[in-house]
Formats: C-alpha cells, sequence, structure tokens
C-alpha cells in the first residue's frame, strides 16, 4: 500500500509545480484588456483565466502549452471571418467559452476550435454557436473533446461544415458532446484507436456519424437521431460499435447504419429504430451483428449481395415493414437464433426455438428490391394474399435466407 | 326525390344487416386502437378492413337492396314522378344511410381514439368508396333484370377492383420494369377506386417515407393540394360515370 510519507511528497511535488505555474487574468478591473495580449505573455504550463464578457478580437492562436479557462458567460465572436481557437501547441487546454460565428469559407476550413498537429490537449465545456465548422482536429493525437454543445445552422451540404471533424489523428477520445444542425454531426478520416462514448448527434443536414479509413475505434452510448441520411461508416475495419440508439431517420433515402465495405467489426446491443432503412450492408463481411434491437423501419435490414461471412445472431425483429430485403440469390451470411415477430411456426419440443425455419425476405420484399415501383402496392389486399400463398409454397424468395433456429419469445437483452 | 329518399333512407336506416355492419366496424376499430400500442399500426390495419369490407358490403348490400325493392320502385313508376329523381333518390337513401352506419362504426371510435390527419383521411376515403361503390352496384343491378346475374356481376366487379387489378398493376410493372413507369403508375392508380382511395392514406402514415423514390414522387404528385383535388376529382369521376350510366339505362329500360 501507498506509505503517507510518499503521499506527503507526492502533494508537495504537485504544489512546487503549479507554484511554478502563473495564473494571468482576462477581463474585470484588474485584468489584460485583451485574451491575445495574455496568451502572448503565458508561458508553457500557465493558465489564463477569462472574466465574463463578450471578446471580439479576431483568431487567438495557442503556440504553447497553455491552460485557457473561461469563467461563466465568457463570449467570443469571430463576426463572421476568422476562425476563433487555434491550438498549436501539445497539453493545451481550452475550457468554458462559447464560441460564435466563425464565419464561412470556400477554401480554408474554419472552426470554432482547431487543433493542428497536437497530442494531449484537452477542449471541455465550450458551447459552440453559428460556426462553420465546430471543432477540427488534424493530425493531432490523445486529445480529449468532451461536453462541448455544438450548435451550426446548416443549410446547404456545400456551405456547411461538420460539427466535430478529425482528419488523421489517432488515440482521441469524443466524449458527451451534443452536436446539432452541422452537415455531419461526427466526421472520422484516417482516424485509428480513437473511441467515441456518449454523444448525441441530431437534426444534422447530412450523416449523423460520418466516417471513412478509421480502423480500431470504439463507439458506444452514442444517440444519433433525425439526420439527413442516418449513419453512413465505410472503408474500415476492425470497428466497435455497441449500445447506440439510431432513431427516427425518416427520408425516403435514410439508414439508420450504412456499412460499406466495413469488415471484421462487431455491432451489439444497438438500438435500431423507426428508419426508413435500420441497417444496409453492402461489401460488408466477416461482421457480427448481434443482440441488437430492430424497431418499426421500413427495411430493418438490407445486405447486398456482395456481403459475406457476415453473422446476424441473437437480434430482435419487431414491427418491420420488411424484415430482410436483398438482391442477393445466393446467401452467404449466417442468420440463426433471431426473434422475428411475423414468424408463426410451432415448438413442439418446447426448447423456445422454433421447430420450422423463417424465411425473413418476404415475397413482397423481393418484388420490390427487383422494382421500386412496386412499392405503390403496400397495404394492397392482394400482396398480403400473395405473400401468404408464398409461405406456404415458397417458390420464388431466396430459400437460402433462412434462420433455421428463430426464437419463439422475443431475446432480453440491453440497449441503450 | 326528397321523398323517395327518406322512403328508402327510412327503410335502409332499419335493416339489421346494417346494425351488424356498423357494430362490426365499432368493435374492430375500437379494439384495435385500445389494445394496440401504436395508432398508426391501428390505422394501417384498418386501412385493409376499409378497403376490403366497405367495398365488398355496399356493392352486395346495394344490388341485393335494388333487387327486392324493384316492386317498390315499379308502383313508384306508377306515378307521376319522372325516373331520373326516383333512380338518384334510391341511390342517395341508399348511400347515405351507408354513410351514416360507417360513420357511427368507424367514425367514432376515430374521433375518440385518434384524431390524426392519417384516420380522418382514412374516414374520408371510407365514406368516398361508400358512394362509389354503392353507384357501381346500381349500375351492375339495372345492367340485368335477372337477381343472381345482377349480385354476380356486382361480385366480380369488386373482385376485379380489391384483388385482380393489383395482380394486372403487378405484371404491368414486371414486364416493362426496363422502362420509366412513374407516370404510368400514376394512371394506374387512378383506374382504381380502392387503389387511389389506399394511397391518398399511405401518403398521411409515416410509412410513406419508405416508399423511397416512388414514395416521394407520389408525395410530391398527391401531397400537394393540386394532387389532392386531382385524386378527388377522379374519385369524383369513379362515383359520377357509373350513377350517370346507371341513370341511362333505367331511364330508357322496359321495367
Amino acid at each position: 500500500m501507498l506509505n503517507p510519507a510518499y503521499i506527503i511528497i507526492l502533494f508537495a511535488l504537485l504544489i512546487s509545480f503549479s507554484s511554478n505555474a502563473v495564473k494571468i487574468h482576462v477581463g474585470g478591473s484588474d485584468g489584460l484588456a485583451s485574451i491575445r495580449e495574455a496568451v502572448m505573455k503565458a508561458k508553457a504550463g500557465d493558465t489564463v483565466l477569462v472574466r465574463a464578457g463578450v471578446y471580439m478580437e479576431g483568431s487567438i492562436v495557442l503556440n504553447k502549452g497553455i491552460v485557457l479557462l473561461a469563467e461563466k458567460g465568457v463570449e467570443i465572436d469571430a463576426q463572421g471571418k476568422e476562425p476563433l481557437i487555434v491550438i498549436r501547441a501539445d497539453k493545451s487546454v481550452v475550457k468554458g467559452f462559447t464560441l460564435k460565428n466563425s464565419g464561412y469559407s470556400d477554401i480554408a476550413e474554419i472552426a470554432g476550435i482547431r487543433l493542428e498537429n497536437v497530442k494531449a490537449c484537452r477542449v471541455e465545456d465550450n458551447y459552440l454557436y453559428n460556426n462553420f465548422f465546430g471543432i477540427y482536429l488534424s493530425n493531432s493525437s490523445y486529445c480529449i473533446l468532451r461536453n462541448n454543445v455544438i450548435h451550426g445552422f446548416a443549410r446547404t451540404e456545400t456551405s456547411s461544415g461538420n460539427g466535430i471533424h478529425l482528419w488523421k489523428s489517432d488515440h482521441n477520445t469524443v466524449l458527451g458532446n451534443k452536436i446539432k444542425g452541422h452537415r455531419d454531426g461526427i466526421y472520422f478520416e484516417f482516424v485509428k484507436n480513437s473511441s467515441i462514448i456518449n454523444n448525441i448527434s441530431e437534426d444534422n443536414l447530412r450523416y449523423g456519424l460520418h466516417f471513412m479509413f478509421s480502423d480500431n475505434d470504439v463507439y458506444r452510448y452514442n444517440i444519433f437521431r433525425r439526420n439527413g441520411s442516418g449513419v453512413a461508416v465505410m472503408y474500415t475495419r476492425d470497428v466497435e460499435m455497441s449500445f447506440n440508439r439510431f432513431e427516427h431517420n425518416w427520408g425516403s433515402a435514410s439508414y439508420g447504419l450504412l456499412l460499406k465495405d466495413i469488415s471484421k467489426s462487431q455491432i451489439r446491443n444497438n438500438m435500431f429504430l423507426r428508419n426508413t432503412t435500420g441497417l444496409y450492408m453492402e461489401g460488408s463481411h466477416s461482421t457480427i451483428i448481434e443482440q441488437n434491437d430492430f424497431r418499426e423501419n421500413g427495411w430493418a435490414l438490407r445486405i447486398l449481395g456482395d456481403c459475406y461471412n457476415d453473422t446476424i445472431t441473437s437480434n430482435n425483429f419487431i414491427g418491420n415493414s420488411f424484415d430482410v430485403a436483398t438482391n442477393a440469390v445466393r446467401n452467404m451470411n449466417y442468420f440463426y437464433s433471431n426473434y422475428w415477430d411475423k414468424y408463426t411456426g410451432y415448438d413442439l419440443n418446447k426448447d423456445g426455438t422454433g421447430d420450422i425455419s423463417y424465411y425473413p425476405v418476404s415475397l413482397y420484399s423481393k418484388i420490390t428490391e427487383e422494382n421500386p415501383y412496386a412499392l405503390m402496392m403496400l397495404h394492397s389486399f392482394f400482396i398480403d394474399l400473395l405473400n401468404q400463398t408464398e409461405k406456404l409454397l415458397p417458390s420464388i424468395t431466396p430459400d437460402q435466407f433462412l434462420d433455421a433456429l428463430p426464437k419463439m419469445k422475443k431475446l432480453m437483452h440491453d440497449t441503450y | 326525390m326528397l321523398k323517395v329518399f327518406s322512403y328508402v333512407f327510412q327503410e335502409v336506416f332499419r335493416n339489421r344487416m346494417l346494425v351488424f355492419y356498423s357494430l362490426f366496424l365499432f368493435l374492430l376499430s375500437s379494439g384495435l386502437f385500445y389494445f394496440g400500442a401504436d395508432s398508426s399500426k391501428a390505422v394501417v390495419s384498418l386501412l385493409h378492413v376499409v378497403l376490403l369490407v366497405v367495398p365488398l358490403l355496399c356493392i352486395v348490400f346495394a344490388t341485393i337492396h335494388y333487387y327486392n325493392s324493384l316492386e317498390f320502385i315499379e308502383l313508384l313508376l306508377a306515378q307521376p314522378v319522372p325516373r331520373r329523381r326516383i333512380f338518384t333518390g334510391e341511390y342517395l337513401g341508399l348511400s347515405v344511410a351507408m354513410t351514416l352506419a360507417l360513420l357511427t362504426g368507424l367514425g367514432l371510435p376515430v374521433l375518440f381514439w385518434d384524431t390524426s390527419a392519417a384516420s380522418l383521411f382514412l374516414l374520408a376515403m371510407g365514406v368516398m368508396l361508400t358512394f362509389i361503390f354503392t353507384s357501381i352496384a346500381f349500375f351492375a343491378s339495372v345492367s340485368s333484370t335477372d337477381k343472381s346475374k345482377g349480385i354476380g356481376t356486382a361480385l366480380i366487379i369488386w373482385f376485379y377492383y380489391a384483388v385482380i387489378f393489383d395482380g394486372l398493376v403487378l405484371l404491368v410493372l414486371h414486364y416493362f420494369s426496363d422502362y420509366p413507369l412513374e407516370k404510368v403508375v400514376l394512371v394506374l392508380t387512378t383506374l382504381n377506386p380502392i387503389d387511389l382511395a389506399r394511397v391518398f392514406v399511405l401518403l398521411k402514415l409515416d410509412t410513406s417515407a419508405l416508399m423511397g423514390y416512388t414514395g416521394s414522387l407520389f408525395q410530391s404528385f398527391f401531397g400537394t393540394i393540386w394532387g389532392i383535388l386531382f385524386s378527388l376529382f377522379f374519385l369524383l369521376l369513379w362515383l359520377v360515370i357509373p350513377l350517370w350510366l346507371s341513370i341511362r339505362i333505367f331511364t330508357r329500360k322496359d321495367l
């Protein structure tokens, strides 16, 4: 166990360190007039404490690792001209600011807070309002973005930026942020070994979450809601997405989650609620989709013919218009032990598993896949008749798409 | 005409079958609303029922009614009343009574549980289909003097619109899938009152999003005020043309 003497020594060390760090005040009666001036004066490791007020002084560039703290009610307004805070030194901290009106540019990616080639920085508790990009990281690692609220007013995809944008960065943590009204809520490109936890990304113009070439990332306990096209993730392997909610993405081309060329990944315990297409898979392989809930989607799962070796097991499919749609003739994926609310089989030996297989691709689903116009016959009596007949004597629907061990009762598992 | 209307209305309104019809709808819809967790699902189930049962009942009931009241009509024809008036009186009396039955059976639960746009549209389409299929039934009845033949024709008409037509549409979509079919689909929809009613209600449900491209085509067409007027116009045509034809036959017929 720790010796009390050690603790005292440690404490003494801490005091000596902190006594080295200088605290510089901005605003109020005794503070400096501008944040820029304070940043210029400060040395690495110093703290700049900004007092309440509105500051309009252009970009603030952190060239050394200082702690930039705001008291309650500090507002920096760029008046639509330039980026607000640019971090260019390791171990910088920006905390508690309200950053407004970065302005928009066709050539530069102007952001509320921009981190360039840095390590171990923290961006916390800021409120970013009406900026082009919210927080922008390029080539930065071991940074933490926590509890920021980012609110944009994207109108068109070309004239708007992303809420949290990471490019070529690794080992970052994005935690507890709320993003609203940007182009993409969270955007990752070439981001490795990062974790995205507890964020809420909603009402964004395009995607709630959008990542490409970002291997070994973890997404947990996030909510992606009412985004223009849902969530799209592409060209990535070894991703874990668990306990997230993908909900209310109702639009003619909306997806709860779109997977394109995703491999060796895990999608567990997520809730897909009321999306036009719950989960869309294209060119994905060796991915495990387990213990998710698909509820009240148009298409719960849409799996294209170029997917293989994926495992779909122990999920609940409840109240979806179509359970599974596919353009494939042969099935190269594994479906087993899911609960399908449309299953009408029996269980004579009472082991909880149905004795006859369930075919999740209905005839109508097959027809609409080939001919989308046939969707105009949704809820037609003739279609019901057709589906029932096909169920009794399957002849057109792909008979390889089957769950041989369908569950009789809804599976109990946790979702967020 | 008003006198004929009130006679017929009173006679039909006392009919036991109509009471059963109303009661059936009432129990079904309040059951669906009460036990269903989600009212939009109840509306979908009710949509299935309304599209199937309302036309069927109207067509069967109206043909039987027509043949049963032929003697009464002959009696009226002995009076100095124009045939046209007698016929419209018959038609209105019957269809208004059926509409009232529908409104009590379906309308009350809807007003009580769920007054969303979708369910109000469903109700409106129910009323529309009642008028349309009564009119079609009358057309089938005046076309032949033989009762069994008339009822047979009426049933075939119902079967055609409720089931066969959609099958034919599916065939067309299948065989011509290489061509752009947007307008064809629109035109095909207007050729069947049941399909028109279904698309109308469907677009008020949020499942319409799932129709994707087709859905957005329909939405951009039927969703606008012009689209609504357009489809109402076609629904009215479905009411007026058979009625007009049957009045024409009725006034010239040797009874």
